[in-house]
């Protein structure tokens, strides 16, 4: 069991590093397929990359009600480090998350079990927080939509392998659908709902 | 001096996440409005409290800024709000469109071509394109959700048959990525074109009406219109009486009360780099007559 002593830290700088963080994901949404670093110091409890503790400081808060896969929750020590440092809920019905922690991503449940918005309030949508193997090596995606000019190209080791597969329900639900921020260590990708795959290779 | 009495950029960092996650979501369904819990800021509604909380939750210590007001740099607005982030943020500021990382609008997209990296920030009054048309924000919502646009198309219409053309002069209704009818802010029409595939990141905020919504870089931005009353930019037949720009947007500025004014740029930042680079106009008041209508 951890006591608060032995609790990871949060951010250096609480104000400046969610600035930079915030920026990170900023871009990577606006130009999604780009792969953005979170420069900022953060401790992280067992099961987290940095780049997740640090997308969790700058954007949870008593607002945000978290859901953590079983991976995320396999130990209590992310939930009292969400507790803690961003006095987020966490909460047991993914359907009504703010945000959804992923640790182990080939274990993703359906993504119907997650909130899509309504159509007259499309932002009521679960965004995804899903660690993943690799940001630089792997097969390649190429990818189209706003925020990308022309097409641009992520290689990326994703579990599960299907994943932009079943993220194509984004196309047909639109402007309902999932938001997805792929974090490898402190590398991070964003794919919102308008990002659609065009061909992936090996 | 004093211990400092503001945080970073003068909000608090719970007002800076929630703005934060609505400027997320605002990118991932581009032209949406997104509901927010806008602040009391310590200036007047219309004075850009919407736009100045969007620039609060992105500015960083690195940033460069630059506030414009119809264009210009030197105006009360713009000053005001650039020395706001100067003292609260500590950022540098300047006038120069190609040197900021983050430029604040009120109504004029800079004539400069924006880059990638770069944030415009627009102060946006009304952000519901549909008001004016239908007053229920329960209607307009559901006429969001089922892409119910034909009304806007009417008014449009309406300016046809009573105008001729489509009288439609500033915040000129657009279509973002083929779906949300958005309001570009009461800029002129003639920076509508500027918004379709900029290269720069674009968000928007209302404060008195709580709305922030945005359009990622690369982005299609269709004016509405007609095939038989196609979109058409519209500015002054003079050139610049300062800089001699016959391609940029102008300001009529009256001189006396004979009738006499002249045109000059409207961005006083491309206006000032052209003088710097050797052009110049008339610096006359006489010639430029606005054509009768025939």
């Amino acid at each position: 069991m951890t006591t608060i002593a032995e609790m990871p830290a949060g951010f250096a700088d609480k104000v400046l590093s969610a600035q930079s963080t915030f920026r990170s994901v900023m871009d990577a949404m606006a130009r999604p397929g780009s792969v953005q670093r979170v420069a900022a110091d953060v401790g992280t409890p067992a099961g987290m990359m940095r780049g997740s503790a640090a997308i969790a400081l700058t954007l949870f808060d008593h607002d945000t009600p978290i859901w953590l896969d079983a991976a995320m929750s396999a130990t209590p020590d992310v939930a009292r480090w969400l507790k803690f440092h961003a006095s987020a809920p966490v909460i047991a019905d993914s359907s009504i998350a703010s945000f959804a922690l992923i640790g182990d991503a080939a274990n993703l449940p359906a993504l119907e079990r997650f909130a899509f918005g309504s159509s007259e309030y499309p932002d009521r949508s679960t965004t995804l927080i899903l660690q993943v193997d690799s940001l630089t090596q792997g097969p390649a995606f190429e990818l189209k939509g706003p925020g990308i000019d022309g097409s641009a190209v992520l290689q990326a080791m994703i579990k599960p392998r299907d994943l932009f597969q079943r993220l194509s329900i984004n196309e047909a639900l639109f402007p309902r659908g999932i938001d997805v921020v792929l974090v490898h260590d402190d590398k991070i990708v964003a794919i919102p709902r308008t990002t659609r795959l065009i061909a992936s290779g090996v | 001096m004093n211990a400092p009495a503001y945080n970073f950029a003068y909000l608090d960092e719970q007002t800076k996440r929630m703005i934060r996650r609505a400027i997320l979501k605002a990118i991932a369904i581009p032209g949406y409005q997104v509901p927010f819990a806008s602040r009391e800021m310590p200036m007047p509604y219309g004075w850009g409290t919407g736009g100045v909380q969007v620039t609060a939750a992105i500015l960083g210590p690195d940033d460069v800024l630059k506030v414009i007001d119809q264009g210009s740099d030197d105006t009360t607005n713009a000053i005001s709000i650039r020395k706001f982030f100067g003292k609260t943020a500590g950022v540098a500021t300047t006038t120069s469109t190609t040197d900021a990382t983050v430029i604040q609008t009120r109504h004029r997209i800079p004539e400069a071509t924006l880059h990638a990296g770069q944030v415009m920030v627009y102060q946006v009054p009304i952000p519901e394109p549909l008001r004016f048309l239908e007053p229920r924000e329960t209607e307009t919502r559901r006429m969001h959700a089922l892409a119910e646009y034909g009304l806007m198309h009417v008014k449009l219409y309406e300016d046809i048959a009573r105008f001729g053309h489509i009288a439609t002069a500033y915040a000129y209704p657009v279509k973002v990525n083929a779906r949300y009818v958005m309001d570009p802010s009461p800029t002129p029409k003639f920076d509508n074109p500027k918004m379709d595939n900029c290269a720069a990141l674009q968000l928007f905020g209302a404060g008195r009406e709580k709305r922030i919504y945005a359009i990622p870089p690369y982005t299609t931005v269709v004016s509405l219109d007609f095939e038989d009353h196609p979109f058409t930019r519209y500015r002054f037949n003079a050139p610049c009486a300062l800089c001699g720009a016959d391609n940029s947007y102008l300001d009529e500025i009256v001189t006396d009360d004979k009738g006499g004014r002249m045109f000059v740029c409207s961005d006083t930042d491309f206006c000032e780099q052209r003088q710097a680079a050797g052009h110049h106009g008339t610096e006359s008041a006489a010639p430029h007559k606005e054509k009768a209508h025939v």
